[in-house]
């Protein structure tokens, strides 16, 4: 008994003589990380306010979801698979790793409620765990050396990609996880020796296996194992723990921070400044992102937080098209210039310009809002609050492309950025046929309405989109709905003056169109426009509540009150594309599917992009007008998409769509084999009416003659 | 460098639809957009930037009534340093000649060392610049379309003349330019710009101010006035071809291809 | 009656078209009165010039010296106030040197000044009346002109139909002694010839114009192609340019290149006058514009009210179907 007791405190002696040797490796090393993390804290003292702290049960929510739910990573099937177990196991053996921390201080410790049973069951799962994240390991590796997925290449432009880094720090979790088994395995192989109570390790895990393999080591060899494991142990921990805030493993520290500290506003835009309100703004002296100070706390914490997984690039819309933007470049450049500008000896920031730096123009002009970076990433990284207050700043600075200054001019000064006059907004109404059947009131003091057809601009001026307008009045009609339109006293909506950074013209447009929404007196609006009903949804403040006329339909559709005639060609293939804003931004998703099924006959197909990853037309509004640099343009990409489904005629709900769809049919040269049609046109086309249609025609040939002239 | 530009409001042209008002002694006004000139503003931009090369003020001018003090406000907004309206009821009628005299008034009030204007405002008389030079005998030169500072006594600059080709000329300081479009690419100027300027004092002159004699300026004075508008008779004019796009797709080529059109 | 004296742009010893097109407008002033050219350059060149103009004009006024060998407005200005007499009535056509002359002119000349006249319906004892364009040529406005004091006016090149040469035998009268040694504030110093651009349009029979209704830069491909189709060359007006969807080298008009085409198919183009003075020959001219009201349609051969963006590509469609035809 006496030899039993020599024997182990032999083992542990080891221990108690390195004791000041672990202490110290655990100061320095803790010492050495919140300098690190209170370095990398200084450009979030200096950058822009945020609002983030508020609705507290909301943001736990989310932590949940996202962070302890990994919500977002099975959309990469294989990588995010891989990512829940290997965070499962980080979870799992974060008490572990600090219990054998601990213990190299004080040799009995044990972390509190984890002694006894719980202990013991705890002790089997972390074997597991351990086991588990050193496979997940070397099957990473193994990817990244034989079949890295496309999206994590670097183009050229973009600098050099981080392969062996990665590959390092793979390596190095994989050694933890190792030496960690060992320490294990050596002790649970010296018990028997030492006449011990033998501890348990978990059948085929990592430290059974060493352990058999250790059964027959003399002690000395097992000692020595145990002591360098565990000091391998603390070393790769706390390089690790150092190393990490460096590059892209730092998500690891603040994805939880990134996460419970995300937007929680879908749809809008974050003001010009926190905590300064619209009639203060002039007192700002400079709008937007011109310099990396600009930037709010919560954009550099996302900087920090970018895993570099390229997930939010392989859906970006602009990249696919061969524009400069990609998302991934624009958070890992900033993250760069983060640790270049604020590094860990020595001065910190110089307040340099970003765009013509980091940024080119035309990346940051690039962007069409669609949201699919957002939606993709698994940190909840933001990214169009980053791009439009970039552009704010472009904007401050009288840096605008010539092609956007005249719209931008237009809206300024005729509400519309085709500079059409105001008077004409109302034409489509007056269309001889249409008004025959279908007469439409203009609201104001003299004549008020329940409800409010808002067609916002494209709907109203362009000849083409005149056919959604009068499409949407008349289903409204034939729901019997009492509406009015605001005519002439409509303008835009802003929803694009806004997400392209000229924050003042917006807030004209917005006050305007809420004083005229007012005056009118209506308790409802309805749009056909998924931009004009995001910014009156969630841009503007105090008006009605606001509906897609896709979900009136599928009302009308549900209740019964609207009733479709059969299609008449069957061989028709319909697929429907959702429309950014409509989709993605307000996740419509269902009720315009439902409208579509609800046509007898109609056969509809997926495309394999659809719902939240469908891919963005190429934009609207402003976006019309740019002249990007590309390769292809976006609305090309969707329509091949759409024939790959196997569809001939592509559906969607949005005035800008169809501008973009209709015009890539053409240029795919796919004119008589595909066609588009509004979702509201279609149900126009095939509501079952009482009266009379409307000799379509007819309708068409004066539709001709308006257009022509003659 | 002290610039001045000459500048003037004019309704906006491209979207707008020009008609005659009922009694055809004007064009039909209220539905009209009015902005800066176009060439002027082309000017306003190069002077920022040759100011912001060698240093200055650039000032911004319009003879006119309040209503045109919105284009000043806006080329403040753009960068200029000042901006000036000169008004008075006895300036109503003033023909080209007109113009310059009042314009020639306040040049010599101050100390500018380059004076530009438009080519041409919606008029397409293309006349002031020159004219203003000539009264001053300052040097001259018009369709200018490139810019390049010598030194603090001369110019270099290109004209525009047939072709696409550029006429160079080395012009003495103080001069007169009228300005190309395309010379330069105008800055942006946002709404918040524009607000920030909107309580600016603009200050004002007038005919006593300028010490002009009122038989120089104004309608009595004016060599050159208005008749009338009227809609342009179509003379010969086109032969319209009127129905379906189809036939005459099908007309077009009947004809393109007896002309010898077609291969 | 005040003399009538017309200001004859020349190059290369050969006047200008503009000259018999300001013979033709000094007879509208006043079809009596004794007409007088005026020509200032240097050497075997402008001798010959004058003598070309001899038998149109009653009296040649020659003003010949080196530093005028090239046509520097603000020399050429100087000259002409030594030499013109008071209440001249000046003519000169409005193109880049008359707009760079003549305001100026006026002024020294003490004389009333009106610019690009399309029209003159006559003299008025001291009132000429004349008619002119504004608002790029959307409208039209007669002006009266108070000649009493001398007036310089610039004509509109090709508003005035080129009368021949009345076949008199005029004087040549050299002036060149009376201007003294002019100086000026601003010196020529060299030309610079446009580039070259990938497509010389002077050279095509056939081009597909477009203008501002293009609208966009991707839709410049919807020309080409139909330029494809037809063997033809793309050119455009100055707004294209301006806007930067093509090269310099592609605009048609008085700042940019003069085409002789047998076919001009002004697709989205207004018609403002900058832009027809670059065509010439009298080609035939198919305007296509989504405003029936266009100026273009007033100069066009034919004219169709339609939307370029859909025309074009049907009509691209219609050529190749009929080349595919043709060729079986």
């Amino acid at each position: 008994m006496l030899q039993d007791v020599q024997l182990e405190t032999q083992v542990t002696s080891w221990l108690i003589q390195a004791q000041l040797l672990v202490l110290s490796i655990h100061v320095l090393g803790i010492a050495c990380f919140a300098y690190i993390v209170a370095r990398r804290l200084v450009p979030l003292m200096r950058a822009e306010h945020d609002s983030r702290f508020d609705r507290t049960s909301a943001r736990i929510g989310k932590f949940l979801k996202y962070w302890l739910g990994q919500w977002k990573h099975p959309r990469y099937r294989v990588a995010g698979v891989l990512h829940i177990l290997i965070f499962a196991g980080f979870l799992v053996l974060a008490m572990r790793a600090f219990t054998v921390l601990i213990v190299g201080v004080s040799e009995n410790f044990v972390m509190p409620g984890l002694s006894g049973e719980t202990g013991h069951i705890y002790e089997i799962i972390t074997d597991y765990a351990a086991t588990l994240v050193f496979l997940c390991m070397i099957f990473a590796i193994i990817r990244r050396l034989a079949f890295q997925p496309a999206r994590y290449a670097v183009p050229e432009k973009f600098g050099k990609a981080h392969k062996a880094d990665a590959i390092f720090l793979l390596s190095l979790i994989a050694i933890l996880m190792l030496a960690d088994s060992l320490f294990e395995a050596a002790k649970a192989a010296s018990q028997p020796q030492l006449g011990v109570t033998v501890a348990m390790t978990s059948f085929l895990s990592l430290p059974w296996v060493l352990k058999i393999a250790f059964a027959s080591m003399p002690i000395t060899t097992l000692a020595d194992i145990y002591f360098g494991s565990y000091l391998l142990h603390a070393f790769a921990f706390y390089f690790l723990l150092c190393y990490r805030p460096f590059g892209i493993q730092f998500h690891v520290e603040t994805s939880l921070f990134n996460i419970y500290f995300a937007k929680l506003d879908r749809g809008t835009i974050k003001p010009v400044r926190w905590g300064v309100s619209d009639e203060h703004l002039d007192q700002v002296k400079s709008f937007g992102v011109k310099t990396f100070e600009d930037f709010t706390w919560k954009h550099v914490l996302d900087f920090y937080s970018c895993a570099d997984c390229g997930r939010c690039s392989d859906n970006c819309p602009a990249n696919a098209a061969g524009r400069p933007l990609s998302p991934r470049f624009l958070t890992t450049k900033a993250r760069d210039y983060a640790f270049q500008h604020y590094p860990m000896f020595g001065k910190a920031g110089n307040g340099t310009p970003l765009i013509g730096n980091i940024y080119s123009e035309d990346e940051i002009w690039s962007c069409t809002t669609c949201g699919a970076c957002e939606e993709e990433c698994p940190l909840l990284i933001e990214y169009i609050d980053k791009i439009v207050d970039l552009r704010r700043g472009m904007i401050d600075e009288g840096n605008v492309p010539q092609s956007l200054q005249k719209p931008l001019k237009a809206l300024e000064s005729r509400g519309n950025p085709y500079g059409k006059m105001e008077k004409k907004r109302a034409d489509w109404t007056n269309a001889k046929e249409f008004k025959q059947v279908c007469p439409v009131i203009t609201l104001g003091k003299q004549s008020t309405a329940e409800t409010l057809y808002f067609a916002d601009s494209i709907t109203s001026y362009d000849d083409r989109m005149q056919s959604i307008a009068r499409s949407t009045a008349k289903v409204l009609d034939h729901l019997g709905e009492d509406f009015g339109i605001l005519g002439a006293a409509e303008k835009d909506s802003g929803h694009e003056v806004r997400r392209f950074g000229e924050e003042t013209l917006f807030m004209a447009l917005r006050d305007h169109n809420t004083e005229a929404i007012h005056g009118s007196g209506v308790k409802r609006i309805v749009t056909s426009d998924p931009h004009a009903y995001n910014a009156l949804k969630h841009d503007y403040r105090d008006v009605p509540p606001v509906e897609h006329i896709s979900q009136v339909l599928a009302d009308g559709v549900e209740s019964g009150k609207v009733k479709f005639n059969p299609i008449e060609d069957r061989d028709d293939v319909y697929t429907y594309h959702d429309p950014c804003y409509l989709g993605r931004h307000n996740q419509i998703y269902d009720e315009p599917r439902n409208v579509l099924d609800a046509i007898p006959g109609l056969k509809r197909v997926e495309m394999s992009r659809s719902r939240d990853r469908s891919f963005c037309c190429g934009g609207g509004g402003l976006m019309l007008f740019y002249e990007p640099k590309e390769e292809e343009r976006m609305g090309v990409k969707r329509v091949r998409m759409a024939a790959e489904a196997g569809a001939n005629v592509i559906v969607t709900a949005c005035p800008f769509c169809m501008v973009n769809i209709e015009d890539a049919i053409k240029v795919a040269g796919l004119e008589g084999k595909m066609s588009a049609i509004d979702l509201v046109e279609l149900a126009d086309r095939q509501i079952a009416r009482n009266r009379p249609a409307l000799d379509e025609k007819a309708f068409e040939a004066q539709q001709h003659e308006a257009v022509t002239g003659r | 460098m002290e610039i001045l530009v000459c500048a003037r409001r004019v309704p906006d042209t491209s979207e707008n639809e020009i008609a005659l008002n009922s009694t055809a002694n004007d064009i039909e006004r209220d539905e009209l957009v009015y902005s800066i000139n176009e060439p002027d503003n082309y000017a306003v931009e190069e002077a920022l930037q040759m100011v912001a090369k060698v240093g200055g003020n650039v000032t911004v001018v319009t003879v006119g009534g309040d209503d045109d003090e919105e284009i000043l406000r806006r080329e403040m907004a753009m960068g200029a340093n000042h901006g000036v309206l000169i008004t008075d009821d006895a300036f109503t009628g003033s023909d080209g000649r007109g113009i310059a005299t009042i314009l020639k008034a306040f040049v010599q009030k101050g100390n500018f060392d380059l004076i530009l204007t438009g080519v041409q405002a919606e008029d397409g008389a293309a006349q002031v610049g020159g004219m203003l030079a000539a009264m001053l005998d300052y040097p001259f030169a018009s369709l200018v379309n490139s810019i390049e500072i010598v030194d603090g006594k001369k110019l270099k600059i290109s004209r525009e003349i047939e072709g696409g080709n550029k006429e160079m000329s080395e012009i003495d300081l103080p001069c007169v330019l009228s300005i190309q479009t395309g010379i330069n690419e105008p800055r942006y100027v946002g709404m918040r710009g524009i607000r920030a300027v909107a309580s600016v004092p603009i200050p004002t002159y007038d005919a006593t101010q300028l010490d002009l004699v009122p038989n120089t300026v104004g309608a009595s004075a004016a060599k050159v006035k208005r008749v009338d508008y009227f809609m342009p008779t179509l003379g010969k004019g086109a032969e319209m071809l009127t129905g379906e796009r189809e036939e005459n797709i099908e007309k077009l080529l009947e004809l393109v291809a007896a002309k010898g059109g077609l291969k | 009656m005040a003399r009538i004296f017309s200001y004859i742009v020349h190059k290369d010893g050969v006047p200008d078209d503009s000259a018999a097109e300001l013979l033709a407008a000094a007879r509208q002033i006043d079809p009596n009165a004794p007409l007088t050219a005026v020509v200032c350059g240097f050497g075997s060149g402008l001798d010959r010039v004058c003598e070309s103009l001899r038998p149109s004009y009653l009296e040649v006024w020659k003003i010949g010296a080196e530093t005028l060998a090239y046509a520097n407005a603000e020399l050429i200005r100087k000259a002409l106030v030594k030499v013109l007499p008071p209440q001249s009535v000046v003519l000169v056509p409005h193109d880049h040197f008359g707009i760079d002359l003549a305001p100026g002119l006026s002024i020294k000349l003490g004389a009333a000044f009106v610019s690009d006249v399309v029209g003159i319906e006559g003299l008025q004892s001291s009132t000429l009346n004349i008619v002119r364009q504004e608002f790029g040529g959307q409208v039209s406005a007669h002006m009266k002109c108070d000649v009493s004091s001398g007036a310089v006016v610039t004509v509109r090149p090709g508003a005035f139909k080129s009368l021949d040469a009345p076949g008199i035998n005029g004087q040549v009268v050299d002036k060149s002694l009376e201007i003294g040694v002019p100086s000026a504030g601003r010196r020529y110093l060299q030309t610079v010839v446009a580039e070259a651009g990938d497509v010389d349009i002077t050279k095509h029979a056939v081009l597909i114009s477009i203008g501002r209704g293009i609208q966009d830069k991707e839709n410049v491909a919807i020309a080409q192609e139909l330029a494809d189709a037809m063997g033809a060359a793309v050119s455009c007006s100055r707004p294209v340019v301006d806007a930067k969807w093509l090269e310099k080298s592609r605009q048609v008009g008085s700042s940019g290149k003069t085409v002789k085409p047998k076919v001009y198919l002004a697709c989205g183009i207004s018609g403002a006058f900058q832009h027809l003075a670059g065509i010439k020959g009298n080609p035939f001219i198919i305007a296509i514009n989504k405003n029936p009201k266009a100026p273009i349609f007033h100069v066009a051969d034919v004219g169709i009210v339609d939307d370029i963006l859909e025309f074009i590509p049907e009509l691209t469609n219609k050529v190749r179907e009929m080349h595919s035809v043709s060729a079986k």
